[in-house]
């Protein structure tokens, strides 16, 4: 990955024994479908140890700030409410101080820098119970160019006792940027880390590139690009910044690529005599299987977690529609029922959502239901939304939005599968196509 | 023929807003050192403009943008009123034909382009063609490709039927990826599905 010094990111060692369970229960983010009231925090900056450490001690507390409060379910205590003025990691916390402004949660942390070496330690407190969070007292080690993934995993740490779900802060979203007309739109892959930041572009723009995967590694990136003139299979290792040809060489359309969760195997779609199937193939032998053999379209493969399963769209009944059959093909089931047009079915890292495209009555909507098709749940409505893609933690949905009309153009949205917290994602031009990394180890 | 003043305008309107796009590409090629080519691709428009007047539906250079392989127009010697110049084949003959929503039916209009183009093709056996299939943006990314490449066959499936040697054709979907119209209604849309003949001179690689 791009901070192959951060990838050590390492030891993470308890700082404090835990002090016993208070009376009345651990501090909880109870996540539900009702509209629920962020939990209010405070977030000083970071104590610096030298006077070279400082720059990092308040742009840490602002990124681990940021994270919660982008989450939606977490909000920050103004600094100017302060009581207690926080100067020392190591001095016992004056609770009475912080409950009095409502700070149900405490965040405190302190920064070390040897050379260009970032050692951070932090803890989380249950203000009300007078306690420190179960497993939020760590210490973190990184060079000084990831220190905002450092931020992340503080915030991730918190997060992730606070509300019992997954971690998905220290991620990366591969997407590719967009710039120019619509008529002619210059398309560059791009992958960043999940909050818009540390942009970094992978292609130049002199061939279309669309809809970039991520591996289950997080190492390499598959996409389809116009290199050759034909749209074809790439897999590009993002380290190095090397791309090669994936698909078979006999002039076949290839596109819409997935990785299987053992990285091993990859699903994708291949156009041959105006017919469109699915095949997968194995990347070490490039020995491919076709797996559809019908005469309509079968595209937007996506693997169970357990990848055993394929969930992929088809025409097949007249209109596109969402199915699942086996990974090795075969009878296939199909599980989307509503009204409209249903495609780019994803299924989630927890295995038991399917995240889709709709459209219906001229809108486009990103949803999300059950792998058995039940309980369809809508989370937004536009005039072009599309291709949702899955935080690690199957919390979040991040998906394209485009805008109608000669300027139209597309930009990075993300939502709670709940429907709140709809947002923009940051990005430098427009961008298309997000797909969200597993969190970096 | 045209039909009417509005039509007319409508395409006078059309043409300077290409001869613009024109230039552009045209610009675009100097770089790469092709300079006489692009005297003559600017010739080609000004022909248009002046001779072919409105009787031809409209003049478009997705090619240019798409990147694809045809040679469009800088090949072969003379402007449209030679009816073996690439030029004659995309005003007169017809380069494309246009689908219904989600459909890849070659309707009788598109027929009678075919047709054209097989003629052509006939005359004119150095070119083969890639056939650029493309869909509207109402749709997803990917089921737009398989569309895209569902248009393309067919029109390759209706050349072959009146005789064209399928090695001379090669088909590539662009999905919703190189519309030619920007608007998002459907005066845009119908232009946007289309099946379209970009010729290349010499054998298919």
């Amino acid at each position: 990955m791009r901070h192959a010094l951060v990838a050590a990111l390492c030891s993470l060692s308890l700082l404090l024994p835990n002090v016993g369970q208070a009376q009345d229960g651990p501090l909880r983010i109870e996540i539900t479908d009702g509209v629920i009231e962020p939990l209010p925090f405070a977030v000083p900056d970071f104590i610096a140890t030298s006077p070279a450490a400082s720059q990092y001690a308040e742009q840490l507390a602002r990124v681990v700030s940021q994270d919660l409060v982008g989450s939606g379910l977490f909000r920050e205590v103004s600094k100017e409410a302060y009581i207690s003025q926080y100067t020392d990691f190591n001095t016992p916390v004056k609770f009475p101080d912080w409950r009095a402004i409502n700070a149900q949660a405490l965040i405190t942390g302190e920064v070390t820098l040897s050379g260009n070496q970032l050692t951070v330690r932090f803890r989380g407190y249950d203000v009300f119970a007078g306690k420190q969070l179960d497993g939020a007292g760590l210490q973190l080690t990184g060079t000084t160019d990831g220190w905002r993934r450092i931020a992340h995993k503080v915030a991730d740490a918190i997060y992730s006792q606070i509300t019992g779900e997954g971690k998905y802060f220290d991620s990366r979203v591969v997407f590719v940027s967009e710039s120019g007309p619509k008529n002619n739109r210059q398309k560059r892959l791009a992958v960043m880390d999940y909050d818009g930041e540390n942009v970094q572009y992978l292609t130049n723009s002199s061939s279309i590139v669309l809809a970039p995967r991520f591996s289950p590694s997080g190492d390499r990136v598959l996409y389809t690009s116009y290199e050759s003139g034909f749209p074809q299979i790439h897999v590009l290792d993002i380290g190095r910044v090397q791309q090669r040809v994936l698909s078979a060489g006999n002039g076949a359309m290839s596109f819409a690529p997935r990785f299987a969760p053992d990285g091993r195997r990859v699903v994708y779609s291949q156009s041959e005599g105006g017919n469109t199937d699915l095949y997968s193939l194995d990347i070490a032998s490039g020995a491919t299987q076709r797996l559809t053999t019908s005469p309509s379209i079968e595209t937007a493969p996506s693997y169970s977690p357990d990848g055993s399963q394929i969930v992929f769209e088809s025409d097949r009944s007249g209109t596109p529609q969402i199915y699942i059959m086996s990974a090795n093909g075969g009878a296939a089931k199909r599980i989307s029922s509503g009204k409209g047009r249903y495609g780019t079915p994803v299924w989630s890292p927890r295995g038991d959502l399917v995240a889709f495209t709709k459209q219906n009555a001229g809108r486009f909507h990103i949803g999300v239901m059950r792998t058995d098709g039940s309980e369809e749940r809508l989370l937004t409505a536009s005039f072009l939304d599309e291709g949702p893609t899955w935080s690690p933690n199957g919390r979040v949905i991040m998906f394209t939005r485009e805008t109608q009309g000669p300027t139209g153009r597309a930009l990075l949205y993300s939502v709670d599968i709940s429907g709140r917290n709809l947002k923009p994602v940051r990005t430098p031009a427009g961008g298309s196509d997000p797909a969200w990394s597993p969190l970096q180890e | 023929m045209m039909k009417s003043g509005a039509v007319c305008a409508k395409f006078y309107r059309n043409s300077s807003k290409h001869l613009t796009k024109v230039e552009r590409a045209t610009s675009q090629r100097d770089e790469r050192g092709s300079v006489m080519k692009s005297f003559k691709a600017i010739f080609s428009v000004a022909v248009v403009l002046v001779v072919a007047g409105c009787s031809q539906s409209r003049f478009d250079d997705s090619s240019y943008n798409a990147g694809a392989n045809g040679v469009n127009g800088n090949i072969g010697a003379g402007g449209i009123s030679d009816p073996a110049s690439p030029a004659y084949f995309r005003e007169t003959v017809g380069d494309r034909i246009l689908f219904l929503v989600d459909q890849s039916t070659v309707n009788p209009q598109a027929q009678s382009v075919l047709q054209g183009q097989a003629r052509w093709l006939a005359a004119n056996p150095e070119y083969t063609i890639t056939i650029e299939g493309h869909a509207d943006e109402q749709g997803t990314r990917d089921y737009n490709l398989a569309l895209g490449a569902r248009r393309a066959n067919a029109a390759r499936e209706y050349l072959i039927s009146l005789g064209v040697d399928g090695s001379r054709i090669n088909v590539v979907t662009f999905g919703k990826e190189r519309p030619v119209e920007i608007c998002s209604n459907e005066s845009c849309y119908s232009q946007n599905r289309r099946a379209v003949t970009v010729l290349a001179s010499g054998l298919l690689g």
